[in-house]
């Protein structure tokens, strides 16, 4: 399965689109248009796009706009999204003061 | 069997494409091959982001103090990728009499190697950073260290190297090296064999397994790593922080969060050393260390934490040049947990080494064939 992985594969050119200024990830505002240049620079699996453009790494981890970003990538690359891989969910579940997370025994 | 490039590099992390970037500079053609699905995700994506001489082992200041000044300053213009490298300073911190002995020990022999490091009082320290507590009685001061994002990075050198041509390809284990008439320059992996001239393996500790293939062995362990990032804050300071005790380290993104790592002490006692989750005592003890140094930041959230493997070497520093004995291989792994921020002039220096140039500073210390039994 070479092919699959090899990053010099044709994905053909980045085609600029009339909604490429449509912001996707709303916790850290990364557009459409910057998901599918970063597939068109290399990064062809979700973790990738969202360690280069920080997409899925805000307050929500990605939990609102995950399903959009992987349709686009799976879009880009000719293939189904169902074939990508999720990005590894990250504990906590929510956002947790320092305060609370330093006790190992919760709220004191 | 194929020949498929000049060289073939095992491990995609900034070691990995910072080398293949540097010799497809040169006009060698390369091959990268990664066994994960995604470029870079052992700890070239998984450290603290420090880009540090103060606090060094000095056999490895010079090579680390020249990447600094010749190549980190313009590597977001030469990447076209916002690498964040900040050049703020490093303080490295003390609350007791005995950490400014462990302090004043490091910074002695930072300075015998020419290093502009220095000690400062609680006062001074807090001078240049107003939100750290009372309880500091000291630091080392480096103003020339600082900071940069080693998800950027280590994605910025694969974007360019990939546009000079580098064939990189993800999800392909190497499973041996093989020697064909007393040279190594054949590579197995379940899709076949590669046969290139010279071949780089920067793949971690995972190294060790695919060099034994060749009878070649680095003295390394595996080691765990935490590391935890809050959501995005005001600004408050600049500079890369470490401490005495190694409880914490860390620094304030261009984003406006913090990213900290930390250690608990018992990761050499894992039960196990295969997968790498995050634990619940990891981030409670890092924010406990960070909170005693930054009392400001008990209310900031922590939105991730996640951990990784660091290849420790049994003498604390890197290996990065020839196989001696195995002609055709070339290693550069055993980097520690202090990889990223020399990483970028590791991999220029072992371009160099393999396209037979001049490698910018003596390579010596870090000779495979360093490590002898001690009687």
């Amino acid at each position: 399965m070479i092919s699959a992985n090899d990053r010099l594969a044709d994905i053909g050119p980045f085609v600029p689109a009339a909604d490429d200024d449509l912001i996707i990830c709303r916790c850290e505002e990364v557009t459409k248009g910057e998901i599918r240049k970063a597939v068109h620079a290399g990064m062809y699996t979700l973790t990738e796009v969202r360690r280069y453009l920080r997409c899925g790494m805000g307050l929500c981890q990605g939990q609102t706009c995950g399903r959009l970003v992987r349709n686009i990538i799976a879009r880009e690359l000719g293939r189904k999204s169902s074939e990508l891989e999720p990005a590894t969910g990250r504990a906590p579940m929510r956002p947790t003061e320092m305060k609370i997370l330093s006790s190992e025994k919760g709220v004191e | 069997m194929n020949q498929t490039s000049d060289v073939i590099i095992i491990g995609s992390g900034i070691i990995g494409c910072a080398a293949a970037y540097y010799l497809a500079k040169k006009g060698v053609s390369v091959m990268v091959l990664e066994a994960a699905d995604s470029i870079g995700n052992g700890g070239s994506s998984r450290n603290g982001g420090g880009v540090r001489q103060s606090g060094r082992d000095s056999r490895e200041l010079p090579m680390v103090m020249w990447g600094i000044k010749h190549i980190w300053p313009t590597l977001s213009e030469e990447l076209g990728t916002d690498v964040e490298y900040t050049q703020k300073g490093n303080l490295r911190l003390g609350k007791t009499p005995s950490h400014l002995k462990i302090l004043q020990g490091l910074t002695d022999r930072a300075v015998a190697c020419g290093l502009d490091v220095r000690m400062i009082d609680g006062e001074e320290v807090r001078k240049i950073n107003p939100y750290l507590s009372d309880e500091v009685l000291g630091a080392s001061w480096c103003p020339t260290d600082g900071h940069a994002n080693p998800l950027t990075t280590t994605l910025g050198y694969f974007k360019k190297a990939r546009e000079l041509g580098v064939r990189f390809i993800t999800g392909e284990p190497v499973l041996a090296l093989k020697k064909v008439k007393g040279k190594v320059n054949t590579v197995i992996t379940p899709d076949g064999n590669f046969e290139c001239d010279k071949i780089l393996v920067a793949a971690g500790y995972e190294t060790r397994e695919i060099t034994s293939s060749v009878e070649v062995d680095v003295p390394m362990r595996k080691q765990k790593i935490e590391c935890l990032v809050t959501e995005a804050e005001p600004h408050m300071f600049d500079q890369m922080l470490g401490t005495a005790e190694a409880d914490f380290y860390g620094h304030q993104t261009k984003h406006g969060s913090f990213v900290f790592g930390g250690s608990t002490g018992l990761e050499p006692f894992l039960a196990s050393d295969k997968a790498a989750p995050s634990t619940s005592i990891g981030a409670a003890c890092t924010c406990r260390g960070i909170m005693k140094y930054f009392p400001a930041l008990s209310n900031a959230k922590i939105v991730r934490t996640w951990a990784g493997w660091l290849d420790a070497s049994a003498d604390g520093i890197p290996v990065i040049g020839a196989a001696d004995g195995a002609p055709g291989l070339f290693l550069a792994c055993g980097f520690t947990g202090h990889g990223f921020g020399i990483g970028p002039a590791a991999a220029y220096s072992i371009a160099e080494v393999m396209t037979d140039g001049t490698p910018p500073v003596n390579m010596e210390p870090f000779r495979c064939t360093r490590f002898k039994a001690k009687v």
